[in-house]
């Protein structure tokens, strides 16, 4: 099974945000790989354990992005390809419509049979991304998945829908996301890491991928970046513990009625 | 000026999520002298349902019925969305950020070449111009951006517009718009009751959430009696996800869900950046804690240093006394 898995670097999410002439700031942060996309690597390496195939591991971004490729390889991954050039860096990235019409190009140019993604990236939030692509290569998606078995030439896929658990079936090609709980990301072991080092990593650019650089301007604009203001200090509570929490109840009891 | 408006309207066990009447709500005003329309797949949509709509702003309803669409799916929703955006041609569509949203709105977008603003909290109209304001890593910054091309096709996050006073003389022109649906690829086998039961995390008005400190899956049972008592959901920090004490659904946080409820009260939550992220934008924010220096204590608008397991019981009972 040829098994594409969609992932993006994305700052640690225990780093604090720092804006530095209206940008948000990269100096001295960690990059991990986005923690949706980390589940992502994992159950396409297990499918690949257990049924064969090859997992290839594409993200779009700067060239720092390597590392967070690197990584997945070294978790199993085969084959990484990162789309960067000059012209991307120069638009930012674009936005989900630069980033989907560059992977869904991508995943033409490789194959797949199947398709993993985060479910979102916790950096935008959007969560956007995966489900453009499925659009742009008309094949269906399955969203936020927790569970994943492969049945032959289908998947059947667990999911949490605010509340209720729904199992959901499709034939392949299909592309899933991956939600928190669907399995517990390996940690790369020192061969593995050594191993991933002599993996194929390979830098397309958007001129190598023929494709149009009009069609994939982004179509939304980022205006303006910002950090919410700091919050005012709050009150700790005094007295004994019986008074506190009368005092409590009193203070919230608009909020509760 | 006027703008003609297309809201998805977002029904769960019957009525309305009230999400909907915060889009219909957002596209009032985007409308000026334009209208609003909102569209309602519902196979047992009645006019109860579409009364409901007018009263809350929509000028037009239209209501899809298709036995295709019994149950959500990619697929059919969107095509069905989508023959009534190919025909309407409005200049903005809303559609609620939720599961249904998230899966329906990048795909109408991608498949007609919008830009898509997704889990927008504060629409700015200054003239022409429409700005969209939107957290990134979980609300730790924000954004603010524009669309470049028409239409203006963006998602509003559940709790963060607050609908209009309802109207009850307003009505509205209900259609029933005839859809084809076909060749949808996923089917539902099973659908079950799963472990997070009552409300909507990201729609709930109060929230309860355990951190570590609640030490066990049984400890959450103090939380879920408060909660029940207040009408509220409870929650979790990844902290007690991670221990097995609660299911990953509760989770709160940059990773697992974000949420602004009017109050939140942390117990047992020590207050990780990552969690912190998650949950700072609640309106009110109540900690309890035994550790007096736990970061959680820097964003509650008021603490009690104390152990949860004797505070929150006490809470229970003073605020039965209050709703009587």
């Amino acid at each position: 099974m040829n098994i594409l898995v969609l992932l993006k670097q994305t700052f640690d999410t225990e780093e604090r945000i720092r804006i530095e002439n209206g940008k948000i700031s990269e100096e001295d942060v960690k990059f991990i790989i986005n923690p949706y996309d980390e589940y992502a690597v994992e159950e396409a390496i297990r499918i690949k354990e257990e049924h064969g195939g090859e997992v290839t591991v594409v993200s779009v971004g700067p060239m720092r992005t390597e590392s967070a490729l690197r990584t997945a390889l070294a978790m199993g991954a085969d084959r990484a390809i990162l789309v960067h050039d000059e012209s991307l860096s120069g638009i930012e990235y674009g936005d989900e419509h630069t980033l989907s019409k560059i992977l869904a190009r991508v995943a033409r140019r490789t194959g797949f049979d199947l398709i993993l993604a985060g479910y979102m990236s916790v950096d935008s939030g959007a969560a956007q991304v995966a489900p453009r692509v499925a659009e742009e290569l008309d094949i269906p998606h399955i969203s936020a998945i927790t569970g994943l078995r492969i049945e032959g030439n289908a998947v059947v896929a667990e999911k949490d829908m605010e509340g209720n658990k729904a199992v959901i079936e499709a034939s392949l090609p299909v592309l899933l996301t991956a939600q928190q709980g669907l399995n517990e990301p390996r940690f790369p072991t020192l061969p593995n890491i050594m191993r991933a080092k002599k993996k194929p990593l390979e830098i397309w650019t958007v001129a190598d991928l023929e494709l149009d650089f009009g069609s994939i301007q982004p179509k939304t604009a980022v205006a303006e970046q910002y950090l919410p203001p700091p919050k005012p200090a709050g009150r700790i509570l005094e007295g004994s513990l019986d008074s506190q929490v009368r005092e409590l109840a009193q203070l919230l009891k608009d909020l509760i009625s | 000026m006027g703008r003609q408006i297309l809201v998805m309207a977002e029904t769960r066990e019957g009525g309305f999520r009230n999400v909907t009447f915060e889009a219909l709500a957002v596209a009032r005003r985007l409308a000026g002298d334009g209208k609003v329309s909102a569209v309602l797949i519902d196979n047992h949509a009645d006019s109860a349902l579409t009364e409901q709509l007018a009263r809350y702003g929509a000028d037009r309803v239209y209501v899809v019925k298709h036995p295709g669409l019994e149950h959500f799916s990619v697929d059919g929703y969107t095509q069905a969305f989508n023959q009534i955006l190919r025909q309407l041609a409005p200049d903005g569509i809303i559609i609620p950020h939720t599961a249904v949203g998230k899966d329906l709105a990048p795909r109408i977008a991608a498949r007609n070449g919008y830009g898509l603003v997704s889990d927008v909290v504060k629409v700015e109209l200054a003239g022409d111009d429409v700005v969209f304001t939107r957290p990134i890593y979980a609300g730790k910054a924000f954004q603010k951006k524009k669309i470049t091309a028409a239409p203006l096709v963006f998602t509003i996050r559940p709790n963060n517009f607050g609908p209009v006073e309802p109207d009850p003389n307003r009505t509205a022109e209900i259609t029933e718009f005839p859809v084809s649906v076909s060749d949808i690829r996923t089917r539902i086998r099973e659908i079950a009751q799963s472990a997070t039961k009552g409300i909507d995390l990201t729609e709930a008005k109060i929230i309860v959430s355990g951190g570590r400190g609640v030490r066990s899956e049984q400890g959450f049972r103090v939380l879920y009696e408060l909660a029940e008592v207040l009408g509220g959901a409870v929650g979790a920090s990844r902290g007690a996800c991670d221990a097995g004490y609660a299911p990953y659904p509760m989770q709160i946080g940059q990773t697992g869900k974000v949420v602004t409820p009017d109050l939140y009260i942390a117990c047992g939550i020590s207050g990780a950046i990552q969690h912190l992220a998650g949950m700072s934008n609640s309106r009110t924010i109540v900690a309890i804690n035994t550790d007096p220096e736990a970061p959680i204590f820097k964003v509650a608008d008021y603490g009690i240093v104390g152990d949860l397991f004797e505070v929150v019981p006490m809470l229970t009972e003073e605020f039965r006394k209050i709703l009587g």
